[in-house]
């Protein structure tokens, strides 16, 4: 999109943050442009061409703007500025730095840098002169909070380029040249560390995108051993408000065994903003000791920031995790929550009194979430190197009807499914996340099966599948005893309904708040796992059906103990021992 | 009312609807206040030389050379200190017959805080009330709404609350208030010996329903004044969100929006977030936390108001009445202080959470014994014990009425936990169980 002028026009009318705009020139679909209101300038993305009429989306209040009033068109997209330092920035859904403005209140107009343009950095080169590269291959890396930043071949660039110069170790900006490379015409260009990407296309600096196949464990029990998530697939976790949607996606980015989290906190609270800004400086990333602020970047639009930024937001976020995943890590990107950014659609698709779909919601919403959240993926770079996106959203279900467009069009896209029930957060059951409805389609991958089975345990699968089916056959027995009556079903399917609620309380149930159960890593899921599918093997003897409630009551008690007690500490293994005590009461 | 001199006159207006005028207009700016036959109005829609007014009275009456005069600006409040002890209506004008306020003007509706700026809630406020203390505890800069049946008594809940909270200023924000309960307020507060920590904004029945718009941003603008400005504790009462919503409603039906749920406008999501937000903690100390009520239509909360209320709020205050003891409770099970992790156990005693979460357990365990008895089967002794459990906690704990201490609240329970159960059925942790069982 390169022009030679910069196209002009002027404001023709006004409908809350829609501005229809009467241009002189040529110009594109998502431009950005700029309207010179007198407080300051306000930065707007066409979304319509009509003839000389341009509509474009501002992203910022229109109070006090008037008809007339200049507005020149930039010649791009809506673009992110990638180079080292993002890692623990705040950033709003625009990628301007949240702590670069100034006063109290956010003022109308205030962009600020996305990078630190001062600091050096220690660079190491990768390339040397004569290396063949393409977009994306790696120059040399920076070290940025103890990760291998790599500077990459900018991913605008099309063909094969030959390095010319590569500077030598040494502290450099940003905005040095770091090195120098020939196209194909002979042209030397000169390279800094910075690179710009429009957020909204996709990426392609890879070789191949294979199916994930590798477990990302998340330290949550009721993901990681009844529905895995891979790494580099997708999820999404649907609940009606209130049922633990927030609490479970900072869960993960707490304890996910990923290089790099980016949360992109889209149209909600800004409270929940700042509890990441207040506890992730104090907790430490369980792998490598380092704060996780370290390996944290927030992209904070909440609810009460301009509606159409919200919209930017996500893709911002993909953006600096495409970024990264080409440095061969592994990101984790939460989305919370993706329903607000389908209402921005649906708000200027009505300002633009477009025909509505379902909802109101525009027609080809399935088809904007679906390629969105194709983005994610385990990639197989040009050398050799792998990283991975993996990319968990939620949804809020307008009623907590699963039924509503923006549930059916992430289904259509999302992996795995971790659907929220609202009777399991009333019981205060949480996660509560229904572990008959909710599902991971990788459990069905030969290579995922291969992974567990190799990497977990070999019968691992079958403990899984086995799990599922005594949950299933607890909630089954447990409608007969609703509908027959405690006492007009046999002994067993008491039994049954409390093998159940035993792998219930032990494994799917874990409290967030509490220091020790918060996170729970493989090897323990899978000690905890067995030990209760073992319980559930056993043969108890029984006289009445009470009995039956008040003896599991017992063990769940200790087992809730174990989880609670630091890991094979004095106190687990006391727990433990007392546990056996109990069950000898019962074995024949 | 504010008209100038050198003021430009417009006096042929094009067209007319129930809510809206159309004019030819130069130089107008978008939200701009105007005044159409001395009715407050405000700029929704701009089109070439086009202008489309929003008259906040309705526009009957109106005829089509009425006097049209914009005013150079939008909604706007005088702020100062005299506002204390003051009653407005929704555009900021005295309605308790007192002088004009004297005091800077500053823009309503203004922007929000930016978020690396505020501070982590951590301050709890004590009700009194067990139901909100001990189950779903507030903090300073949170925002909850109470979800009540029209025939529950929120608002006095609400006055006890607002009295019993320590704030340095309460600011009341009434929409579509009767007369009755406005004066109610007004005498409550007054008896409290309250009323000069206190600023009013009502909009009443008596008044148009679309001019209830303004009424949050007046007291939120009021609000941030004391909270930002004077690091005042600031407290703001808003009643009834839902009337706020029916007027959105109203507006955007005149206006031909296509409407998503409930004919609701598209964007109820964003115009209530942008309210509710601006509850917040700031380092200095100030703050501004927001008590709400949300109307239902016979307890359905799926409705669209209640429920993208309950999508941006910080948990839910549920009113209901329990026949079982004849009194109105704060619901446990649908209830929720999203910001109560930050104080229970910490600011209040360590075996809180464990304590809270056990006897709603317990309840629901009730809850599933009554459904049992219900469909006539028999109950086992478990059963028995969890329904009077929840009858004595619901009594003792939720009850509405209820004034009591965190720390009596705690106790209270550990005591209905031993003559009803076995330590085992509790499921607490051991070391509380150890230290709270009383002998
Ligand atoms: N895993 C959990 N452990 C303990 N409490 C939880 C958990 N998940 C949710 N909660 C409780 O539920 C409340 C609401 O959770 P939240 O994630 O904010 O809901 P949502 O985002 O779905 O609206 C939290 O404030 C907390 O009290
Ligand atoms: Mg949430």
């Amino acid at each position: 999109m390169e022009r030679k002028s910069k196209t002009t026009g002027v404001v023709a009318g006004i409908i809350a943050n829609l501005v229809i705009v009467e241009v002189d020139g040529p110009v594109a679909q998502n431009e950005i442009c700029f309207i010179h209101h007198p407080e300051s300038n306000l930065m707007a993305e066409v979304i319509k061409i009509l003839g000389k009429n341009v509509y474009v989306q501002v992203f910022e209040s229109t109070r006090g703007l008037k008809i007339g009033t200049k507005v020149q068109f930039e010649g791009h997209l809506l673009e992110v500025t990638l180079g080292p330092g993002i890692l623990s920035r705040n950033y709003d859904g625009l990628q301007n730095d949240l702590d670069k403005m100034e006063g109290v209140f956010l003022k109308r107009g205030d962009y600020t840098d996305p990078l630190n343009r001062t600091i050096k950095w220690d660079w190491k080169p990768l390339a040397k002169p004569g290396d063949e590269v393409i977009a994306g291959s790696w120059l040399g890396e920076v070290p940025e909070n103890g990760m291998p930043h790599r500077i990459m071949v900018p991913f605008k660039f099309e063909g094969s380029y030959v390095v010319k110069s590569v500077v030598e170790p040494g502290q450099y900006t940003v905005d040095d040249v770091v090195a120098v490379v020939t196209d194909a015409d002979g042209n030397d260009i000169e390279l800094t560390m910075v690179q710009k990407w429009p957020v909204k296309m996709a990426v392609k600096a890879y070789k191949e995108k294979p199916r994930p196949f590798k477990l990302l464990e998340t330290g949550v029990r009721t993901l990681d051993t009844l529905n895995p998530i891979a790494e580099g697939g997708t999820g999404f976790i649907p609940g009606p408000f209130g049922t633990g949607k927030t609490v479970l996606q900072h869960a993960i980015s707490k304890y996910a065994e990923a290089d790099i989290v980016i949360i992109a906190a889209c149209g909600e609270r800004a409270n929940e903003v700042v509890e990441i800004f207040t506890e992730f400086p104090e907790l430490e990333d369980p792998r490598t000791g380092r704060k996780l602020i370290e390996r944290t970047t927030i992209i904070a639009n909440t609810s009460n920031m301009p509606v159409a930024a919200r919209e930017a937001s996500v893709y911002t976020a993909m953006t600096l995790g495409e970024y990264y995943r080409s440095m061969g890590l592994k990101v984790l990107l939460m989305a919370d929550s993706t329903s607000r950014w389908a209402q921005a659609l649906r708000e200027m698709s009505n300002r633009l009194e477009e025909l509505p779909g379902p909802d109101a919601f525009p027609m080809d919403l399935t088809a904007i979430i679906t390629s969105f959240y194709a983005r994610a993926g385990f990639v197989y770079l040009n050398n050799g190197e792998s990283g991975s996106i993996t990319f968990i959203g939620t949804v809020s279900p307008a009623g907590g009807n699963l039924k509503e467009p923006v549930t059916e069009s992430t289904r259509k896209a999302a992996r795995c499914f971790y659907g929220l029930n609202q009777t399991r957060a009333d019981g205060k059951r949480y996660p509560a996340i229904d572990p008959i409805d909710s599902y991971s389609k990788y459990l069905e991958y030969p290579e995922v099966m291969e992974y567990l089975s190799q990497n977990v345990g070999e019968s691992w699968l079958d403990s899984v599948m086995k799990t599922k089916t005594l949950l299933l056959r607890g909630r089954e027995a447990q409608e007969q005893i609703n509908i027959l009556g405690d006492d007009g079903v046999p002994l067993e399917f008491h039994e049954r309904f409390w093998n159940s609620e035993l792998i219930d309380a032990v494994i799917l149930q874990q409290d967030s708040f509490d220091k020790i159960d918060a996170n729970c890593p493989m090897n323990r899921q899978k000690y905890m796992l067995e030990k209760v599918l073992d319980i559930t093997d056993k043969k108890f003897s029984f006289e009445t059906f009470e009995d039956v409630n008040g003896f599991f009551k017992r063990i769940i008690n200790h087992l809730k103990q174990m989880n609670y007690s630091e890991w094979e500490s004095d106190k687990f293994k006391t727990y433990e021992s007392e546990l056996e005590d109990i069950m000898k009461e019962r074995l024949n | 009312m504010e008209t100038q001199a050198f003021q430009k006159v417009y006096t042929k207006i094009t067209n007319l609807t129930k809510a809206t005028v159309t004019l030819k207009a130069s130089d107008v700016g978008y939200d701009e206040m105007a005044l159409v036959n001395g009715r407050m109005a405000q700029v929704v829609k701009i089109m070439r030389d086009e202008v489309i007014l929003q008259v906040f009275g309705g526009t009957e009456g109106i005829p089509t050379n009425a006097d049209v005069v914009f005013l150079g600006r939008p909604p706007q409040l005088k702020v100062g200190e005299q506002l204390a002890g003051r009653f407005f209506n929704a555009f900021g004008d005295p309605i308790d017959g007192g002088p004009e306020v004297e005091g800077r003007t500053i823009d309503t509706g203004g922007p929000s805080v930016n978020p690396v700026r505020r501070k982590q809630p951590s301050q709890l406020i004590a009700t009194g009330i067990a139901g909100i203390d001990l189950n779903n505890s507030l903090v300073t800069g949170q925002k909850i709404p109470f979800f009540a049946d029209p025939d529950q008594p929120y608002n006095q809940v609400m006055a006890n609350v607002a009295l019993r909270a320590e704030a340095d200023k309460i600011i009341l924000g009434g929409m579509g208030l009767s007369n009755d309960d406005y004066l109610y307020f007004k005498n409550v507060f007054d008896n409290a010996g309250a009323l000069d920590r206190i600023v009013s904004f009502v909009n009443t029945t008596d008044d148009p329903p679309v001019e209830r718009l303004l009424i949050p941003d007046m007291a939120l603008t009021a609000a941030e004044y004391f909270a930002e400005e004077k690091q005042q504790k600031v407290l703001v009462l808003l009643t009834d969100m839902t009337l706020y919503a029916d007027a959105l409603s109203i507006v955007s039906n005149r206006m031909d929006q296509i409407p998503s749920k409930d004919s609701m406008p598209g964007s109820l999501y964003s115009d209530l977030a942008r309210i509710y937000e601006k509850a917040v903690q700031f380092p200095h100390g100030g703050s501004i936390t927001i008590i709400a009520v949300t109307t239902l239509n016979g307890g359905d909360i799926t409705h669209a108001i209640p429920d993208n209320t309950g999508y941006i709020t910080e948990g839910q205050l549920f009113l209901r009445m329990d026949s079982d003891v004849g009194k109105v409770i704060v619901d446990p099970f649908r209830s929720l202080s999203r910001l109560k992790q930050l104080v229970i156990g910490k600011q209040t005693r360590e075996d809180h959470p464990q304590v809270m979460n056990a006897a709603i357990r317990l309840y629901a365990d009730a809850a599933n014994a009554k459904t049992k008895q219900e469909n006539g089967f028999d109950l086992t002794d478990y059963d028995e014990r969890t329904l009077k459990f929840a009858k004595e906690y619901s009594e003792q704990i939720l009850a509405v009425d209820i004034n009591i201490d965190t720390e009596k609240m705690l106790d209270t329970t550990w005591d209905l936990f031993k003559e009803n159960f076995s330590r085992e059925e509790v499921v607490v942790r051991q070391e509380f169980v150890e230290k709270y069982w009383r002998k």
